[in-house]
């Protein structure tokens, strides 16, 4: 069986209690009266809140769509922020993530490329979405930056990660040819990550797609604003319209990404 | 005597054509993209020079202020990450348990499970919010509820893909013991998904500290309210104080979990 040592078993009381951890779970229990009781929620509140849900669904259907042109202008720049955003991004990872990689790179260049591909992680694409449109302005420009961001963030860092995986026998082989740095790059460790470099942009994509739709709401540009600012005129049936066609937009881009990964299979 | 084609190919004529195809579309969406998105150039020239001055404006941040409000925010914001992490879980579990074909064999209950959890992860947590602002009015409980209906796709698509992954011998021999559907499930499912259970949950409770601290900027509660005051009043050293408490909780909490989570499995 899985990995139990015959010694390492107590036969006394094979199921002893770790005191860590039962102290751990009173712990938390401790910690959720606490936060329910600061949190404010009374039963009146709640079924208030059930009445206005039911309003509130009431004035969302049938979905409106007689603005078709706003939606499809939301939409059109939501996917062109996720396609231009994508492809910088899987470019400059490409290169990032080379760099950060151990095995390839000595440590004064790995690890301050390292700490801005962990930089890049660490914000939530609003935060950074908010930081550009106060410093380029609202529109498609600033969530192009912010989704960027958010790709080197994630790919650059599965890439070095699969690079730092390498076999390296294949790239003994091609250095014993007397090849230089970018052809041992080039031939030894790019066919053995490539397969899965394209696996990460193809999921990229995807969440670039999902994104897209919600920079928006903070101004940088696409569906999220058009969301966002029927949501403060009230426009509910406008709003389910806008729902639906993001949820679309997010089938789309998997049934997409799924075609570019069974041709890269 | 027949002629050996030595002439070794990697990929076949339709294999080779079809990825052509892809590098083909990518670069006309590219193309397209950049043509039509609306882009103005002096910001795109402007860029360096804004943000720099951005910076220089959130500098040196105010450490004053920390006490005032940041403080009781970020509390809020992890109490709001920690009750919609475990608000999923009995959302999640039975979707989960509906999902996976090894305990659930109906088609049709298997497409009414996954119709909740894709349109639960194509609507991002922000939209969540703005519904649940609607509904309940601004403050944590918008936030709470806003989380964990975000975060029932995720757990219930992974969980459910960990039950598919059981060994099925435990589960037959507890059922030819006559054992009811629910010793079955406690019993023999349980044990073996147990610490994929803890590690999804551990993840997703990590990502959830990142999301719930930008909900506050659609009034949703938590420090999301606390940035969103201090940007709308041009108050940006308080801006940078609230970014430093967002970024030092962010990295606390992935220590915390790589930590939780070695200990654990």
């Amino acid at each position: 069986m899985a990995g139990i040592a015959p010694g390492a078993v107590d036969r006394d009381n094979p199921f002893k209690r770790n005191g860590l951890t039962s102290a751990g779970w009173v712990l938390l229990a401790a910690y959720l009266l606490y936060s329910f009781n600061t949190m404010g929620v009374s039963w009146e509140r709640f079924s208030n809140g059930l009445g206005f849900a039911d309003r509130l669904l009431e004035r969302m259907f049938p979905p409106n769509f007689s603005r078709s042109e706003l939606l499809l202008g939301g939409l059109v720049e939501s996917l062109e922020i996720a396609i231009i955003s994508t492809v910088i991004g899987i470019g400059l990872s490409l290169f990032l993530g080379l760099f950060a990689a151990r095995n390839l790179m000595p440590l004064w260049v790995s690890a301050p490329v390292r700490s801005l591909i962990a930089l890049c992680r660490t914000f939530h694409p609003v935060i950074v979405a908010i930081l550009f449109v106060k410093s380029v302005g609202f529109g498609a420009l600033a969530g192009i930056l912010t989704l960027i961001v958010a790709s080197i963030g994630f790919i650059a860092k599965l890439f070095a990660e699969a690079i730092e995986e390498v076999s390296l026998k294949q790239v003994e082989a091609i250095r014993a040819t007397g090849a230089g740095f970018v052809s041992v790059i080039l031939f030894s460790v790019m066919p053995q990550v490539l397969s899965r470099f394209i696996g990460f942009s193809t999921y990229q994509l995807d969440s670039n797609l999902r994104n897209s739709t919600m920079v928006g709401i903070v101004g940088a540009g696409g569906l999220g604003g058009t969301l966002f600012s029927a949501f403060q005129r009230f426009d509910y049936d406008f709003v389910a319209a806008i729902l639906i066609t993001i949820i679309a937009l997010i089938m789309f881009g998997e049934f997409l990404s799924n075609v570019v990964r069974r041709v890269f299979r | 005597m027949t002629a050996i084609d030595h002439h070794w190919q990697r990929f076949t004529l339709p294999q080779k054509l079809s990825r052509y195809a892809v590098y083909l579309c990518v670069l006309l969406a590219l193309l397209v993209s950049l043509r039509t998105v609306e882009v103005i150039p002096e910001f795109f020239y402007d860029a360096p020079a804004q943000m720099a001055d951005l910076f220089r404006r959130m500098w040196p941040i105010d450490f004053a202020y920390y006490p005032m409000t940041v403080q009781g925010a970020m509390i809020e914001t992890l109490n709001i990450a920690t009750i919609g992490t475990l608000l999923t879980l009995p959302l999640a579990m039975p979707l989960a348990l509906m999902n996976a074909s090894n305990v659930v064999a109906s088609p049709w209950v298997h497409w009414i499970a996954r119709f909740f959890l894709v349109s639960s992860r194509s609507v991002n947590s922000l939209v969540w919010a703005l519904l649940f602002v609607a509904i309940f009015g601004p403050g944590v409980i918008s936030g709470v509820l806003a989380i964990a209906f975000r975060s029932v796709g995720f757990v219930g698509k992974l969980l459910g893909e960990a039950i598919e992954e059981v060994n099925m011998g435990a589960i037959e021999a507890l059922r030819a013991t006559g054992a009811s559907w629910m010793s079955v499930l406690l019993k023999g499912y349980w044990p073996q998904v147990m610490p994929a259970f803890f590690s999804i949950v551990l993840f997703r409770w990590d990502i959830n500290v990142r999301e719930s601290a930008v909900l506050g900027l659609v009034g949703a509660g938590g420090i999301g309210v606390v940035l969103n005051d201090a940007m709308n009043l041009f108050e940006w050293q308080r801006v940078s104080m609230a970014l430093l408490a967002i970024f030092v909780v962010v990295i606390v909490a992935e220590i915390l979990v790589v930590n939780i989570r070695k200990r654990l499995i």
